[in-house]
């Protein structure tokens, strides 16, 4: 395996509507920014970019995106349908392959032009469950319910992550939903879908993120404090939430292990989850103790811009060890209803 | 650096305009069983799952690869999904190769697909979008002028569209899968049928097809168990440029070129007319033959369509294109890409039945999409590279 | 950088009745539905999964041995939607609940009415199924499930061949999704320049070509066009064309139509637009054309307040002037 690590990051700030700016206009200046830090002396070897064709409910919704990297002469370019974190996977493939030494790697969304909760509704079954209309917070509700009611969380835990996240990201400029709460007043909010409340669900977040992974060779010359990718891996579950243990992330745990997470102390993790009870469940799933700082940029619940709120995950576990000090970090992203789809990255200074 | 990769199950759907029987489940399964078939291998023997598929809208579902990867055995396995508009067959099969070629699997399945028929496929490709006037007609409307452009740049005698569409479909014939099988097509026919977007004849136009089309890739060592011989990935390459920008040239994009020089550089071919000996290449309107024989590097710039007229692309030509009869024969859009590669791979297999060309070694598979601006292609050699 | 300007919005509905095809398993679920029978299918282990699929989630091996269940189950999660979606199953607050029908191993996802009232809803309860009185096909053939004291009635049943209902070979989901399209900042100052009768492009800093109209980037070098604004002529050049003869739901121009790509005096890109008062054998390429705009009192900011380009009547441009275009 060929040393990979993380040169440059970048990210917009997440709002709750980019009312006057398009997805180009958000996304430019972020890819610029995180080409500009790399710091390389030449164009990136491949680009990999994710995003979701129904945030705009247009066909080829990515393909705007390819005029913000400035594709000429002509480059070397592909894209995911999901969350930029495996658009960085396929570019980390790429150079585990010798294909190329350094790659951009972007996602970005704009859910706030449809009604998100609603928009979900068509990642799921088109035969048997689509057609009830689901809304993503409904689905995230099942869940909650069956995690309660097992003793897996309780409405309080719930609430100490949101409180925990939120109080997190006053130190990120970057987040949408930052302050201190209480959690005997978050515990007196009415229901929004019960049993889950407004606070233990992600707002809705327009914003990109960008990076630039490079081999070590690169990575030694140009950077003053590579984050290395040392672990990377993930797996899907089968979606039919019927046919699945809701009180478990195992397909987190399955990559947790593949990642070897477990192989050394984690100073700090970085996890995506849309939902309170579904961060503690990956929380869970990646095996960290009480010592290891969660989400301090706040995660999904302070700011979760669509397709690039995973690869944000990296690379704020990424500024962690770079800016941070710390010395070792894991993010995780997750894509489909209730944990569906799971991936870990370990990184190490 | 990179492993070795070999492939080692092809399968494909009987493609048609819509599967009535099937699910969509069930589409890709078809594909699916045929290359683990080939492959004699079951499911479980699978590491990796990577799915390819175009926009959304044709099925009207959001990452669709969610609710159909454990159909394809794929449940708490790592599971990719390609998006590279009209090249994602393509982009989708060197996503999982490089999954081998990196050493991180030993055996990846990929599936392309498309079940157009569950919507209309001209809709779902032009949306119209707030504030814009709708102009453009689905594909063929996009590409109708870029065709005119390249007739008036290389003085193409008219005709040489038809004779691109005579050739593939009479190809087609020869191939159990296609989707169209005209048997009594006349040159005559073609030319009289009637003029969409001109210059382009309903004749000289893909249909729109329910398909899929599915991979199983190994590394060196499964590739030495396969119960038969593989065809060996020798080079892929992928280019995009930008849909627009001023004096862009989208007729020949530099994109192609580009890609094509990389391509066999990797592949170590200096001569590829001689040294390639068929090529299937993605053309969903006839006149895309000569032009990306023009490409591809084959031809000299606006000389391409002398090999449709010289015959040059035949079944029996020093360069045939398409003996599956292409995508003017089937397109299933998300899985044309990975059906110009997979019969490429057939090719050098000896896999490719009434359609095979003899001796066939070395063989080039080629997907374009977007606005002429994505391409994907693979060398794939019956001898190790 | 240009001043920044509000960006038009516009609403953008995405809308399609999807037909989708159901296959072997689906397919005699559906009919089930229909007949106001529930159908699962049997798992390697002999476990019943409902709904059926064709494969086994968990491994991909075929499944194909349908068996019935129970019309009526226990409730095994629920969630409370009180604001309701329009297109969600119910009008009046309801639970989207997993029911576990008698005999079935595996919940199936569904909607609960509990007349509007929460307190009635409790994990374990038991449900029964409504079936709609209007069956077109699909899962909504049941409208929702309700409380009820009818009592377990145990095993999954199996079925004959004679036993299946007939199948339900195709369903019918229409897709029905709302946007706000945003146009963003270059766009919205295209088209509120549209909407005085001008056309306004803008400069690449790099090159200094002029874009029009343009989403804001110039992609060759991946910079905002954020240059002067330079107001270009209503008045151009063919440099290419297609007759349209086929017909498609989005075009509202009458066949056939010439679509021709202009490039505008004054502007270093092309755009689409349609020529008419010519006959469409008479477009050619280097054609000089004009564009007929709208009556002024009609324009809004659209690119629709050109009707259409005609011949300008100037000699053909020279090949030279437009040959970079092709």
């Amino acid at each position: 395996m060929r040393d990979v690590a993380v040169i440059s990051f970048s990210q917009a700030k997440s709002v709750r509507r980019e009312a006057d700016r398009n997805e180009v206009e958000i996304l430019m200046p972020v890819v610029h920014e995180a080409r500009d830090r790399a710091g390389l002396d030449k164009r990136v070897d491949f680009i990999c970019s994710g995003s979701s064709d129904y945030l705009a409910g247009q066909s080829f919704a990515f393909v705007s995106g390819l005029d913000s990297v400035g594709a000429w002469p002509p480059i070397s370019e592909s894209h995911v349908e999901a969350d930029g974190a495996w658009a960085l996977y396929e570019a980390w493939v790429k150079i585990q392959m010798g294909y190329a030494d350094t790659a951009l790697v972007y996602g970005f969304g704009k859910p706030s032009m449809g009604d998100l909760p609603e928009v979900l509704a068509l990642q799921l079954d088109p035969y048997t469950a689509t057609p009830l209309w689901p809304d993503a917070v409904s689905i995230a509700a099942l869940q909650a319910r069956i995690c309660l009611e097992q003793g897996v969380v309780t409405e309080r835990q719930m609430a100490e992550v949101a409180v925990r996240d939120r109080r997190n990201a006053k130190g990120n400029r970057f987040a949408q939903l930052a302050g201190d709460f209480e959690v005997e007043k978050l515990l007196a909010e009415p229901y929004l879908v019960s049993p889950l409340r407004r606070y233990d669900c992600s707002p809705i977040s327009d914003g990109a993120s960008a990076m630039v992974i490079a081999s070590g060779e690169v990575a030694r010359k140009v950077c003053k404090n590579p984050a290395w990718i040392t672990g990377f891996a993930h797996i899907a579950e089968p979606q039919e939430l019927g046919v699945r243990d809701l009180t478990r992330s195992r397909s987190t745990e399955i990559a947790a292990e593949k990642a070897g997470v477990g192989k050394g102390r984690v100073d700090v993790a970085e996890i995506y989850g849309p939902f309170t009870h579904q961060e503690l469940l990956v929380e869970k799933a990646l095996g960290l103790d009480r010592s290891v700082k969660v989400n301090p940029s706040g995660g999904a619940l302070a700011a979760n811009p669509i397709m690039a709120a995973g690869l944000t995950r990296i690379g704020e576990a990424a500024r962690a060890i770079s800016e941070g000090g710390a010395r070792r970090a894991v993010a995780h992203a997750t894509s489909g209803p209730c944990l569906q789809q799971n991936l870990v990255c370990v990184l190490e200074g | 650096m990179a492993e070795l990769c070999g492939v080692i199950g092809i399968g494909q759907t009987h493609h048609t305009a819509a599967r009535k029987e099937l699910s969509m489940p069930g589409l890709l399964r078809e594909a699916a069983e045929r290359a683990l078939s080939d492959a004699e291998l079951t499911w479980k023997d699978i590491d990796a799952v990577v799915i390819g598929k175009a926009p959304d809208m044709f099925e009207g579902v959001m990452m669709p690869e969610l609710f159909l990867h454990d159909a394809l055995g794929g449940a708490y396995k790592p599971m990719l999904r390609v998006h590279t508009a009209g090249s994602v067959g393509g982009s989708t099969a060197i996503v999982a190769a490089s999954l081998v070629q990196s050493g991180i699997h030993e055996r990846v399945l990929t599936v392309a697909f498309e079940k157009q028929s569950e919507s209309n496929a001209m809709w779902a490709l032009t949306v119209t979008m707030p504030f814009a006037m709708a102009v453009v007609a689905g594909a063929g409307g996009y590409f109708a002028p870029l065709i005119r452009g390249y007739i008036r740049r290389s003085g193409a005698p008219e005709d040489t569209g038809i004779r691109v569409a005579l050739k593939d479909r009479k190809n087609a014939l020869k191939n159990p899968y296609a989707h169209l099988h005209l048997p009594d097509i006349t040159f005559e026919q073609i030319a009289s049928s009637p003029m969409l977007w001109d210059p382009v004849r309903y004749l000289e136009t893909c249909p729109s097809s329910d398909g899929a089309c599915a991979l199983v890739l190994s590394n060196e060592k499964h590739a030495k168990r396969a119960p038969r011989k593989p065809a060996w990935v020798h080079a892929t390459e992928m280019r995009s440029e930008p849909t627009y920008f001023a004096g862009r040239d989208q007729v020949i994009p530099r994109a192609s070129t580009d890609n094509a020089k990389s391509l066999y550089k990797k592949a170590g071919i200096t001569k590829p007319r001689e040294e390639i000996d068929v090529a299937e290449i993605y053309v969903p309107f006839s006149w895309f033959e000569p032009m990306w024989m023009e490409g591809m590097l084959f031809a000299p710039p606006n000389e391409g369509w002398k090999m449709t007229y010289e015959g040059a692309t035949a079944l029996d030509g020093d360069l045939p294109v398409n003996p599956s009869g292409g995508v003017l024969s089937s397109n299933p859009i998300g899985a044309s890409g990975m059906l110009r590669f997979a019969e490429a791979a057939m090719q050098v297999r000896g896999q490719a039945g009434e359609h095979q060309i003899d001796g066939a070694k070395k063989a080039l598979g080629h997907a374009y999409g977007g606005g002429s601006q994505y391409f994907s292609t693979w060398i794939v050699g019956s001898e190790k590279p | 950088m240009p001043e920044a300007v509000p960006s038009l919005t516009a609403p953008h509905r995405l809308q399609y009745t999807y037909k989708r095809s159901t296959g072997p398993v689906l397919g005699r679920f559906f009919g089930g539905l229909r007949d106001g029978r529930i159908l699962g299918v049997r798992r390697k282990d002999g476990s019943v999964m409902v709904p059926p699929k064709e494969y086994d989630p968990d491994t991909g091996e075929a499944l194909g041995e349908l068996v019935e269940v129970g019309t009526a189950g226990v409730v095994k999660s629920w969630a409370w939607v009180s604001h309701p979606r329009e297109k969600q199953p119910l009008g009046r607050p309801f639970a989207y609940a997993l029911v576990q029908l008698d005999g079935a191993d595996t919940p199936l996802l569904h909607a609960v009415d509990a007349g509007g009232d929460e307190r009635r809803m409790t994990t374990g309860m038991r449900v029964r199924a409504r079936f709609a009185a209007e069956r077109p096909g699909g899962i909504r053939d049941i409208e929702c499930f309700e409380p009820t004291d009818e009592p377990a009635k145990g095993k999954a049943k199996p079925l004959a061949e004679s036993e299946l209902p007939a199948p339900v070979e195709l369903v019918k989901v229409p897709v029905q999704l709302d946007y706000l399209y945003s146009a963003g900042q270059a766009a919205s100052r295209f088209l509120r320049g549209l909407a005085e009768g001008k056309l306004l492009g803008q400069r690449c800093p790099v090159d200094g070509k002029v874009y029009c109209p343009t989403r804001g980037a110039c992609a060759e070098h991946g910079v905002p066009t954020a240059g002067e604004i330079v107001e270009v002529k209503d008045r151009g050049t063919i440099v290419s064309y297609s007759v349209v003869r086929v017909p498609s739901e989005n075009i509202q121009v009458e066949l056939p139509f010439a679509a021709v790509t202009i490039l505008l005096d004054g502007a270093d890109s092309t755009f689409t637009h349609v020529m008419s008062e010519t006959k469409l054998e008479d477009v050619h390429m280097g054609m000089r054309v004009q564009a007929v705009w709208q009556p002024r009192e009609t324009w809004t900011t659209s690119m629709k307040n050109i009707k259409y380009f005609k011949p300008s009547g100037e000699p053909d441009a020279p090949f030279d002037s437009y040959k970079d275009h092709l």
